[in-house]
């Protein structure tokens, strides 16, 4: 009988072609729109460690008191040296890592080679095992190179390939500006997105990282933080090198790993009785503020999802309602205008289930047609979408399977849905009635 | 034209009606929100930089291998001299940032040595007497800097500037009652004097976060002896592209030791103000693009419904032409039904279009939709709706009276 049905439904759909073409685009088109956006939304806004994410914290410490706040500044997102060397060394947390971004320059052996920059990333050892980060060869460094702040770098696979052509590399040494470094380890591709650890520096979509390096050895060879330094209200500091680290300037990325709520809440007494003694120590003059973040409320704190991405996809569902009110409104009045074909069907001892399964095997039908039309348009929006989003969020965006068939399966969704009042009319029409106006 | 057989035909076609209504309804809310959205975004790429942005292309150069500070102020003297001298350039400087570049450095700036208590951020550029003329700032009082006022300083040094220069914004915010110039401001704990005071440069960040102060900024006369510089270049007339094609290699024919990216090392200001702006053009492409289209899909929805209305009518129409109604009065009978239902649409549209913004004010930094938007989209949809119905009214205009007659 369904494929009656659908002869039927083939035959009704080609009676009108302008009135299919119509509805067939208004679904592909709405149902492309969405999924576009969709697609950079999920992109963007996924979580870059589900395994951990509620494990990671980011703590904040009020340095910059109620002055600052008054003027809408909230805390700041990275801590000063003092407070972050002060927390690895109390070494509360099961792990924990200081983090800097920092940028240095490569010389190639080969002469003829021209140098370039890398940036990376100084921090502590547990970064490796804390983050879950992959290896293809060696591994991170141990606590133990931390303290002797020994001269070794972690490389990503890619500076691997371009200095040691993909070789295994342990061993080997790389010149980072004017110091050499023992590389042992190379990390396997390796790019959580969004950079959770970076979102207060970047927007967390740029290029993989080149290589991390030990802090402590960062720090002792004076390098800068390739990221934001907010110094407010320390102009008065000391110049050079040492005065910047004993500033009141926040440039130091903080992550913390926790087991369990009771570890939650023991961090949390602890980071409050750090500040109250730097209060009691004179350095504030306010009471002691502090917070703790897991990774994804740090994400939305960061507010990492860009807010043209939300708005878009806002937009595109908004459209998507359009087309599925305009659909409605076409579907009723091609199935109203067979109001006779129905009766006589009624007429013949045809059940209202029979016109539900004809009326909903037509709208599947457009449906199919709609998904279809949303997968080529779906195609054209995620090549074309660089033309609207920002270059590294836009090459975030790629069509794949999971996204055609979720475009197809909203198509054939929002289809009979709309199919649902019409058909619902269509099943309600007095045999009689039609009979006796033919 | 009596507009009580309309209603009582809309009554009759209380879902069909309600459906177009519904569709205008939503199409003008989300159209009002999107027009204001691109008003917006194009505003703010439309916002000048201060700079005269022709004919300026941007270098950025790291040194290799950690030279010291004084080894980068003669590398650094020697690329400004070797640029200088090169053909088709006009001018140069070395800065930390330049405006639209999307970092720099910020600072409050105000009254008082306590840094804690400053009147405006500011942005910071570090520059020489060479900045004013390569970019084409305009200056509006004072004078620009000397060539014996210019600094040198390490990356880490404290900043305290004896003279500095501001942006006319600035200027008012810091001495609204009168001219700022050889007055004292604090951009570090000790005073600085203004000595001049330039019409516009606007900060290194458009983030619509800093808009508060995108267009306070200070010059400071000082060469950082920084391991990045930027160097600003201004080309001839006409002499833009070779200069930019031939920069790279001529500053590594003078010196091997650095490194400028191939890719984004070398970038004329229409490049730079391309990015910046990169992502409120986006916006304004697709909100645009997205109304283009769901006008269209209404206008189709509304050419759909109407002419089904119009082949179910044929009869009444044929029995109206039949009792003397003229072609004008099946037309005009069209019309006005589709302009009822349109109104019905553009009121509950206009309210719809004002909730919707009052959620994407508490959700997004967006302003308060101007109700010059919500008239100009009413407009422009019932102007759609007439639009659409007016070829199937002509349709219904041409049944012949004979049409009462024929049985279907």
């Amino acid at each position: 009988m369904l494929a009656y049905y659908l002869r039927l439904g083939v035959r009704s759909l080609r009676r009108n072609p302008v009135l299919t073409a119509l509805m067939v685009l208004a679904i592909g088109v709405g149902v492309a729109s969405s999924m576009t956006t969709y697609a950079v939304f999920r992109a963007v806004s996924g979580n870059p460690l589900p395994q951990k994410s509620n494990r990671l914290f980011v703590p904040q410490i009020d340095i910059w008191g109620p002055q600052a706040q008054a003027r809408g500044a909230d805390l700041p997102d990275a801590l000063t040296y003092t407070d972050a060397t002060a927390l690895m060394r109390d070494h509360k947390g099961a792990r924990q890592t200081a983090i800097y971004p920092v940028g240095f320059n490569v010389v190639p052996q080969n002469a003829s080679a021209e140098p370039f920059a890398v940036s990376g990333y100084a921090a502590y050892a547990d970064f490796f095992p804390m983050f879950d980060v992959p290896f293809v060869y060696g591994g991170g460094w141990n606590g133990a190179q931390d303290e002797g702040r020994a001269a070794v770098v972690v490389i990503s696979s890619q500076l691997n390939q371009q200095l040691f052509g993909g070789a295994n590399s342990v061993g080997r040494i790389v010149r980072l500006d004017d110091h050499d470094y023992e590389v042992v380890g190379v990390v396997a591709h390796w790019n959580p997105r969004p950079r959770f650890y970076d979102v207060n520096n970047s927007n967390g979509f740029t290029d993989p990282p080149d290589f991390f390096l030990p802090f402590t050895r960062a720090v002792d060879v004076q390098t800068d933080t390739a990221g934001n330094n907010n110094c407010y209200g320390s102009a008065g500091r000391k110049p050079g090198f040492e005065g910047w680290l004993q500033s009141d300037c926040a440039w130091i990325s903080y992550w913390v790993e926790l087991p369990d709520a009771q570890a939650v809440q023991a961090y949390r007494r602890y980071l409050l009785s750090y500040a109250d003694a730097q209060n009691r120590a004179g350095r504030f003059h306010w009471p002691a503020k502090i917070t703790l973040r897991n990774l994804t409320e740090w994400l939305d704190y960061e507010k990492v999802v860009p807010p043209e991405t939300r708005i878009s996809l806002l937009l595109s569902l908004g459209f998507l309602v359009v087309c599925l009110v305009n659909t409605v409104g076409l579907m009723l009045a091609k199935f109203m205008r067979r109001a006779g074909e129905i009766g006589v069907r009624r007429a013949l001892g045809a059940s209202r289930a029979e016109i539900w399964t004809q009326f909903l095997a037509e709208a599947a039908m457009v449906g199919i047609g709609g998904g279809l039309v949303g997968v080529l348009f779906t195609g054209i929006g995620v090549f074309g979408i660089g033309l609207v989003f920002e270059p590294d969020i836009a090459r975030l965006a790629r069509i794949n399977i999971e996204l055609v068939g979720l475009t197809l399966v909203c198509a054939l969704a929002a289809t009979l849905a709309s199919a649902f009042y019409p058909t619902w009319r269509a099943s309600r029409v007095q045999p009689a009635w039609q009979l006796k106006s033919q | 034209m009596q507009i009580r057989p309309i209603f009582a035909t809309l009554r009759h076609h209380k879902a069909g009606t309600v459906l177009i209504a519904l569709q205008i309804a939503l199409t003008l809310a989300i159209v009002c929100n999107a027009l204001f959205i691109i008003q917006q975004r194009v505003t703010r790429l439309a916002q000048p930089s201060g700079l005269d942005e022709a004919n300026l292309l941007v270098v950025q150069n790291q040194w290799v291998g950690r030279p010291t500070a004084g080894e980068i102020s003669s590398s650094m003297a020697a690329d400004l001299d070797t640029l200088r001298r090169m053909p088709g350039v006009a001018n140069v400087y070395a800065s930390n940032s330049y405006p639209l570049s999307g970092s720099g450095i910020a600072y409050g700036i105000g009254h008082s040595p306590d840094k804690r208590k400053f009147t405006s951020t500011t942005a910071i550029y570090f520059l020489d007497q060479n900045a004013l003329p390569t970019l084409g700032l305009k200056l509006i009082a004072g004078r620009n800097f000397n060539a014996d006022e210019i600094r040198e300083i390490g990356p880490r040094d404290k900043i305290a500037p004896s003279v500095i220069i501001v942006t006319s914004t600035l200027a008012r915010r810091l001495f609204p009652d009168g001219s700022a110039v050889g007055k004292i401001a604090y951009v570090s704990d000790k005073p600085s004097i203004i000595v001049g005071v330039v019409e516009r440069m606007r900060s290194s960040s458009v983030d619509s976060s800093f808009a508060q102060w995108v267009d306070a900024s200070t010059l400071l006369p000082f060469r950082q002896l920084a391991n990045t510089t930027q160097y600003i270049v201004r080309a001839q007339p006409g002499q833009l592209a070779a200069v930019a094609a031939r920069i790279r290699s001529v500053l590594y024919a003078a010196n091997r030791l650095r490194v400028i990216s191939p890719k984004e090392g070398v970038r004329t200001f229409a490049d730079v103000r391309a990015l910046a702006y990169k992502s409120d053009r986006g916006m304004a492409i697709l909100m645009a693009s997205v109304s283009l289209v769901l006008l269209g899909v209404t206008g189709a929805g509304i050419v759909g419904l109407t002419s089904f209305w119009v082949g179910q009518r044929r009869k009444q129409i044929g029995v109206r032409r039949a009792l003397g109604a003229t072609r004008h009065d099946i037309l005009s009978y069209f019309l006005t039904e589709n302009l009822l239902i349109g109104v019905a649409g553009v009121v509950l549209g206009g309210l719809l279009a004002i909730g919707l913004n009052l959620w994407l004010m508490q959700q997004f930094e967006i302003g308060r939709l101007a109700p010059g938007y919500v008239l100009t989209g009413v407009a422009m949809l019932l102007l759609l709706g007439q639009a659409a119905v007016f070829a199937p009214a002509l349709r219904a205009s041409r049944v012949p009276p004979v049409e009462a007659t024929r049985s279907v």
